[in-house]
């Protein structure tokens, strides 16, 4: 995120946020989709809901629009508790996964049904609508029905419509699931683009790591109807409070070991007779607590010599995968545990570094791993 | 192979449409006569060309004249496009809510309910609507059933009237309306629901915005599928209807077999095929450009 270190209004306890959810619970019957969940997001945010499939992220979606009710708990949104709110009366729009466009209308129509309902008059109607399809780069699809058009149009048509009346919050669900990688990553930008345009509060749900990390000004991480971690993205990657979010976000090598002390840095023992692993601390923990020490592969440095660094170790390479921009070296420890490192291709080289069978050190600084409650 | 598979359908329709057509458009063309068959004249192949030439010369339009001569006809013509439409009407109005709820019913009961509206095929049309005379005659359930809960004083005369028929007709077809009805609301996207709602719309609004422009299709089949059939109708007119319910499928009937004035019979039914063509055309296009849409 570009804006990310001037536009962090959840830092500042002057602001008030656009949307608070207050001890959300959701039931169906005996399961629980949302278990006591609290989140505030901010007016221009671009907030990301993101986890596995079946983790609740949706049902709190379509709580936020209305079409589900908490069980427990409160959502407000610009200060008005939403409960008894029907979805036709919030200021709220949803981007359906399904893109759910009224196949028996054009795109033109498609767009205008929202201003429609408000008893807009012809000529605003017409106005907001040549806006939206300018904004999304319709114009000249506006006569098309949807089945006339590409995913990718429709997915855009999708959104166009969904914005269209200016909602104060715009959910989108999944929006990009059904694109192909390439046309998904472009659309993530012209997402972000869109969303700083028209300075809407955006909130997204998805199951994709990566899209999430891309477009979002803070992530929640989700997991079996839980909040697991509110944070930046950087946060997220750099500093996960625990062992599932810093597995389910990107690669990470974890090794399992029993904490030694704790301080600035904390000390973890693995193995017998090994120096004991340095990293930093990453949630409240003692000496003697079982933990798990989180490294990031591209912070693994990999050498032929012993290095300075006080976190090495050794082990031979099994499995190379060249990624082009990057290769992922596999590596075996004496112990028989594989761990990954990743190197970037900065060069274009004709001859490998590092190949199938050599042994190698693998190292990292002090500050590069994170110990965890396991 | 292929070929005959095409060459099936086409068979089928020449044998069993065309060439009984072909006789009963012949037979319209002839003229009463006491003998059998009861009409003039016929083909006698044996005397070669020149007897093709006599029986044709003797073919006239005289029965399609006298057909617009008697008031009688037009007006049964009328009488039963009338009777059709608004029977059209009310299945609809009937047969729409059913599939409605069918379609919004739990996953699991919409096979019973399926099965349940298919259910009266499994007996005799021509039982069931006498079944409905016991039910609408003067003494029936249905005068019975009012009379002891007290709604009316005095029995309703309702056997034998139009009203009747129109009972009949919405009973006996409102499977038809039903079904593709269903189909339509069946694939209805229930997002699409709700995206309407998101956008603004109350469920009243949702419902005639989506859901009723979404089922036109199954809608306009339904209302073809009663329509065609019922303005032909003869069974539910002759039993359930009364003297004065007046359709061309009673007239015919009584051409044919009271009368047996099968020249005029067969007249009456061709114009009949004549006027049926017409939304039998407009039910094909429609269904065409329906599947047309859906690719």
């Amino acid at each position: 995120m570009v804006n990310s270190t001037v536009f962090a209004p959840w830092e500042d306890p002057g602001q008030t946020p656009l949307i608070r959810i207050e001890n959300v619970t959701k039931r169906f019957g005996d399961f629980t989709a949302i278990d006591d969940v609290s989140i505030d997001i901010y007016t221009r945010e671009f907030f990301a809901l993101l986890g596995p499939s079946g983790c609740g992220k949706t049902t709190l979606m379509r709580m936020l629009a209305g079409f589900e009710t908490p069980s427990e708990g409160r959502i407000t949104i610009d200060g008005k508790d939403m409960a008894g709110v029907p979805p036709n009366k919030r200021a709220v729009n949803m981007m359906f996964q399904s893109y759910a466009l009224f196949p028996h209308l054009t795109v033109w129509d498609n767009i205008a049904f929202g201003l429609r309902r408000d008893r807009m008059d012809k000529d605003r109607v017409a106005a907001r609508v040549e806006e939206m399809l300018k904004l999304t780069q319709l114009q000249k699809f506006a006569k098309r029905k949807p089945h006339q058009i590409s995913g990718g149009q429709r997915q855009r048509v999708a959104l166009a419509r969904s914005l269209a009346k200016a909602p104060k919050l715009l959910l989108l669900d999944e929006p990009l699931g059904a694109l192909d990688k390439k046309l998904r990553e472009e659309t993530q930008f012209e997402l972000m683009e869109i969303q700083e345009k028209t300075g809407t509060t955006f909130v997204i749900v998805t199951h994709d790591q990566e899209e999430a990390m891309t477009v979002a000004s803070r992530v929640a991480v989700m997991n079996h109807g839980k909040l697991v971690q509110v944070d930046t993205p950087e946060r997220i990657y750099e500093a996960p409070k625990s062992v599932y979010v810093a597995d389910f976000i990107g690669d990470v090598n974890l090794i399992e070991g029993l904490v030694a002390s704790v301080g600035e840095l904390a000390e973890l023992t693995w193995a017998e007779g090994k120096a004991p692993l340095i990293g930093q601390s990453g949630a409240s923990l003692k000496a003697g607590d079982e933990a798990v020490f989180a490294i990031r592969p591209e912070k693994i440095a990999i050498s032929r010599e012993e290095p300075e660094a006080r976190n090495r170790v050794r082990g031979k390479i099994v499995d190379i995968g060249y990624l082009g921009n990057l290769s992922v070296y596999h590596v075996q420890l004496p112990d028989g545990s594989y761990m990954k490192c990743e190197v970037g291709n900065r060069s274009r080289v004709s001859r490998r570094d590092y190949t199938w069978e050599d042994e190698v050190w693998l190292s990292w600084t002090d500050t590069a791993g994170l110990v965890l409650p396991s | 192979m292929k070929r005959l598979f095409t060459v099936i359908p086409y068979a089928w329709l020449i044998v069993l449409f065309l060439v009984p057509f072909a006789i009963v458009f012949k037979i319209s063309l002839s003229d009463y006569a006491v003998s059998i068959p009861p009409y003039a004249p016929t083909l006698d192949i044996a005397g070669g060309w020149q007897a093709v030439k006599d029986f044709l010369g003797e073919l006239d339009f005289e029965n399609y004249v006298f057909l617009t001569e008697d008031a009688l006809y037009w007006k049964a013509y009328l009488s039963s496009l009338k009777i059709a439409a608004i029977s059209t009407v009310l299945t609809l109005l009937v047969g729409y809510p059913i599939a409605y709820g069918m379609a919004r019913a739990p996953e699991a009961w919409r096979p019973t309910l399926m099965m349940l509206v298919i259910l009266p095929f499994w007996t005799s049309f021509l039982i069931r609507v006498y079944a409905w005379i016991g039910i609408l005659a003067t003494e029936g359930l249905l005068n019975q059933f009012l009379l002891w809960i007290g709604i009316i004083d005095a029995p309703l005369g309702l056997l034998n009237t139009p009203t009747a028929v129109y009972i009949g007709i919405v009973y006996t077809y409102l499977p038809f309306m039903i079904l593709p009805i269903y189909a339509a609301l069946d694939r209805l996207d229930p997002s699409l629901l709700e995206a309407a709602e998101d956008l603004g719309c109350s469920r009243t609004t949702a419902f005639w915005t989506v859901t009723v422009p979404l089922s036109r299709p199954g809608v306009i089949a339904g209302c073809f599928l009663v329509f065609i059939p019922a303005v032909g109708e003869v069974v539910i007119p002759s039993l359930l209807g009364g003297s004065d319910t007046l359709m061309i499928g009673k007239i015919l009937w009584e051409e044919f077999f009271s009368n047996r004035d099968w020249p005029v019979a067969s007249a009456v039914a061709t114009i009949l095929l004549l006027i049926l063509v017409v939304p039998i055309v407009l039910f094909q296009r429609q269904q065409q450009a329906a599947r047309e849409a859906e690719q």
